[in-house]
């Protein structure tokens, strides 16, 4: 259901065609990266640390390269030395120097699972057996896996290098906190002394991981004219180009990457890990080396979300107006500086208007994997713990948690408490539209039965996308574009071009291209791909336009400024042809007709959403019921609505299962001890009930069709929904996430016995 | 070193004989040796379902059979779901309802819902989760999973 358009104005957008790489998906014959055979093809495999922390006092391969079938072994020693170097990769900067020490580890590991050494032989079997050839000695360290612990001054210190940045002072020691932000607006100190009511509260989250279904997988071939190709799964193919040529120290023309289908990403699947290690596997054998990750691996080698520490303070008058908060989070960065405390320091307060805010963020360095982004990285956590606070200030000041909500959203004009001040946005219709709902105005009876409810924002980057579009002898046309599709952007990048032409979706065929075939095109992230690259294809379908309305005047022999276009019909005088009728003509008369253009959106854009939350339960096991759920959510303008609905739903399960069961388990060893699928425990179809959606619409300003990007902001309101919810049913306050059935269980008895 | 076993199946419909390691599993080897890449290798320990087909029409993930024992079975892949070009009702239903994002699980989920449709052909929302929870998709949340599986099911039961 869609609130709030005008359905007409439009042809493609807001229908619902067949995705275009559809047929191949469903048939098992798409490309995704372990289903790439090459001639030659060997295979490589990672040895990696057994230890959460400990220094390398050798290593010693020799024996590995004499094992059967070995072709080549590769250790840190094979990469290029990096000092400090920064490179930008659009959706963040990375350290050249800390990214390679994460491929393979130097002097140190840094975590179980840290990559060490690397073989490549005729069969993957072989490559693992001669892993075991590989003789490590190393001297175990003390390992710190808890944010709180590895900000005391006596942790184990991971780098003896890093100091605390703090707005530019650096710390006089070492320590395991990179980077400390602090933003301010107002004057929290009088902005508290207006509150009547004040609720201050502590919060803790473990670590989650993305939990793509496809491992990591990359295959390389150096070949003997020096150029490097790589096919790989990811989410930015001219990212992966750019960190493995600047990994390699080679220049990116050298390297071409060509994307096959991803098995889902979120976030996880920008940083490489495999794609240089082949690479340096491959030139040393000078066969193609395909490596895969084990399940294993992505579990304690890749990059999970943080764990968190948070405390938020929350002032309201009595008559429901927010005067001032007050946020200290400190996020885990894994094992390397870099992690998403900055996003969400920025998103903490997102949602009101907070006329006083402090936030105080901490990025704290220890023995887990190098963080990356899971999906409005940093956002949930804070979400959590501003929402939970709402909950409690609405049920204090005995308001609706929504009404309490709409008399404080944020809305245009609002400004952040890191600076921005927001244009046109689409909180307050969303709280409206979930305030009339069918689900938040039904009852829900029962014992042991809550509801709950939580706001979310996310920002939509902008960033640099690339598209060229070539019109056919049939008046099809074919769109090559850069952005790598994960959730159906094809269809909606393809559906905005065939808008923008006036002619049917199906006439559209969209490819995913590699790099040497299209303009560079920043990462599938940020919720950007159908905002910016479909701003891309937009002036790709004017630039047709132009040149089909000059050969149209040619055609007819008429003055070009008589030709005109309206819904795909071009018209002079008592000439008149649609779209492909006037193709397959041009087509005999010139040359063809090609449509390329380059984006780079500034700025962002912001969306917001709300969910419903209905649970169960169970005071015998403390397990938690979803019995029902609602996503709300402002989409701008819909492309193609089964894709956003999707979104949202897919979102808002990943957050539930954040929520009640995902946990990074980690033993006093530094160790994670649920590091499989039976374990670590995603939702499964039978966890969770149908996700209704309500898609919102107030156009993005900043869009040719009003796009806002969907993919982020659905995982952000969840865990505060859900913990509202159990609230709600229990009278327990959840804040120590996830609510898994022992956690709650004992949550529920100390209460019973308070 | 232990020597090859040869091992004749039917594969979708089609005899075949192969060459495997007696510890080679059944995915390992419809990927690498008969070159049918649509079963997907997700955990390698049976809890994620990409690599589900029919043995004897029962759904297994193919990364917990070894290959020596699908000696005399008979093997229906995602490949063999489609009949002569044409889709099957499940995959039409999971096209025309977006039952899919990033499609690596999808595979799976196709051939699962058949072992289930076969043996069931008008399944409640509540079976139908039960048959599919071994199977994991992330980025769908099931919603149109489960609906297209439902529609499916209407399709064929009004087709026949």
């Amino acid at each position: 259901m869609a609130a709030g358009s005008d359905q007409k104005k439009y042809k493609v957008i807001g229908t619902r065609p067949i995705r275009p790489d559809g047929a191949d998906k469903v048939t098992g014959r798409a490309i995704y990266g372990a289903d790439v055979q090459l001639s030659g093809l060997v295979h490589g495999k990672i040895l990696r640390s057994p230890h959460a922390h400990a220094k390398i006092k050798s290593v010693d391969v020799s024996a590995a390269l004499q094992a059967a079938g070995v072709l080549a072994v590769v250790t840190g020693a094979d990469f290029p030395e990096l000092k400090d170097k920064i490179a930008q990769l659009g959706e963040g900067a990375v350290n050249l120097a800390y990214l390679s020490g994460n491929l393979l580890a130097r002097d140190k590991v840094l975590y179980k699972g840290h990559a060490v050494a690397a073989v490549a032989a005729r069969t993957a079997n072989q490559a693992e057996e001669a892993l075991k050839k590989i003789r490590v000695e190393y001297e175990p360290l003390p390992a710190v896996t808890w944010v709180l612990d590895a900000m005391q001054d006596d942790a184990p210190l991971l780098h003896d290098d890093i100091h605390t940045d703090s707005m530019g002072n650096q710390s006089e020691k070492p320590s395991n906190i990179s980077t400390h932000l602090h933003f301010e607006t107002g004057d929290v100190g009088q902005g508290f002394k207006q509150a009547d009511v004040v609720i201050e509260r502590e919060f803790k989250t473990a670590s989650v991981h993305q939990g793509y279904i496809e491992p990591h997988v990359a295959t390389a071939l150096w070949n003997t004219d020096g150029r490097l190709k790589i096919w790989t799964s990811t989410q930015g193919s001219f990212t992966a180009r750019q960190q493995t040529a600047e990994l390699l120290q080679i220049p990116v023309s050298q390297v071409t990457v060509v994307p096959c289908e991803i098995g889902g990403g979120f976030g996880g699947k920008i940083s490489v890990y495999l794609e240089p290690v082949a690479a340096l596997l491959s030139r040393k054998c000078g066969r193609p080396v395909k490596m895969t990750m084990t399940r294993e691996a992505c579990f304690e080698a890749t990059g999970p979300t943080p764990g968190s520490y948070m405390r938020v303070k929350i002032g309201a008058t009595k008559e429901g107006k927010i005067v001032a908060g007050e946020a200290y989070l400190a996020y885990d960065a894994g094992a390397y500086p870099g992690g998403m405390i900055g996003p969400g320091c920025m998103c903490v307060f997102s949602c009101y208007e907070f006329p006083n805010a402090v936030v105080d963020g901490y990025d704290v360095m220890l023995n887990k994997p190098k963080t990356q982004a899971y999906r409005a990285p940093g956002a949930t956590h804070a979400a959590l713990a501003c929402e939970t606070i709402i909950d409690e200030l609405a049920e204090k000041l005995k308001l609706d948690p929504i009404e309490f909500r709409l008399m404080n959203a944020a809305q245009e004009g609002t400004r952040r408490v890191d600076g921005p001040v927001y244009p046109r946005v689409g909180l307050i219709e969303c709280l409206e539209a979930a305030k009339a709902s069918e689900h938040y105005q039904s009852s829900l009876k029962g014992p042991n039965r809550g509801r709950g409810v939580a706001a979310g924002f996310w920002f939509n980057i902008g960033l640099k996308s690339a598209a060229t579009a070539n019109v056919n002898a049939d008046g099809c046309v074919t769109l090559l574009e850069g952005s790598t599709d994960i959730g159906g952007s094809r269809a909606s990048i393809a559906m905005q071009l065939a808008e923008t032409l006036g002619i049917a979706a199906e006439d559209v065929h969209p490819a995913v291209v590699d790099t040497d075939s299209v303009g560079y095109t920043d990462v599938t992230g940020g919720s950007r791909v159908t905002f910016a690259t479909g701003m891309a294809v937009y002036q790709v379908g004017r630039k047709i336009r132009a040149q089909m309305m000059e050969r149209a005047a040619e055609l007819w022999e008429v003055d070009a400024a008589s030709v005109s276009e309206a819904d795909g019909v071009y018209s002079s005088g008592e000439h008149s042809l649609p779209f492909k009728e006037l193709a397959v003509k041009l087509h005999e008369i010139g040359g063809p007709i090609v449509g390329s253009a380059s984006v780079n959106p500034q700025g962002s854009s912001n969306g917001f959403g709300v969910q419903i939350a209905d649970v169960e339960v169970d005071p015998e096991t403390g397990k938690v019921s979803v019995l029902r759920y609602t996503v709300i959510q402002d989409a701008g303008q819909a492309i193609h609505p089964s894709y956003v609905e999707g979104q949202m739903q897919g979102g808002a399960v990943q957050g539930i299962g954040w929520a009640l069961n995902e946990e990074y388990f980690y033993g006093d060893d530094g160790q994670m001890k649920n590091a499989s699928f039976l374990d670590y425990r995603m939702p499964t179809a039978l966890d969770v009930p149908m996700i209704e959606t309500i898609i919102v619409e107030v156009p993005n300003p900043e869009h040719p069709f009003g796009v806002r990007g969907v993919g982020e902001t659905p995982i952000v309101p969840p865990v505060a929904a859900m913990a509202n919810a159990v609230y709600a049913a229990t009278g327990v306050r959840m804040r120590d996430i996830p609510m898994s059935p022992p956690k709650l269980w004992k949550a529920l008895a100390e209460k019973e016995s308070s | 070193m232990t020597k090859k076993v040869q091992v004749s199946a039917t594969v979708n419909g089609e005899t075949v004989d192969f060459l495997c390691e007696p510890w080679q599993s059944l995915l390992d080897v419809l990927r690498e040796e008969l070159h049918l890449t649509g079963a997907k290798e997700g955990c390698n320990n049976g809890n994620c379902g990409a690599c589900s087909v029919l043995l004897d029409g029962a759904p297994v993930n193919s990364c917990l059979v070894l290959a020596v024992e699908a000696e005399g079975a008979e093997i229906t892949t995602v490949e063999g779901i489609a009949q002569n070009g044409q889709l099957h009702p499940l995959q039409q239903c999971f096209l025309e309802g977006a039952a899919l994002q990033c499609g690596i699980c999808t595979p799976g989920f196709l051939v699962t819902a058949k072992a289930l449709l076969d043996q069931n052909p008008n399944p409640t929302e509540e079976q139908i989760r039960f048959e599919l929870a071994g199977n994991l998709c992330r980025c769908t949340g099931y919603d149109k999973i489960i609906k297209a599986v439902l529609a499916a099911a209407k399709n064929l039961q009004e087709a026949n």
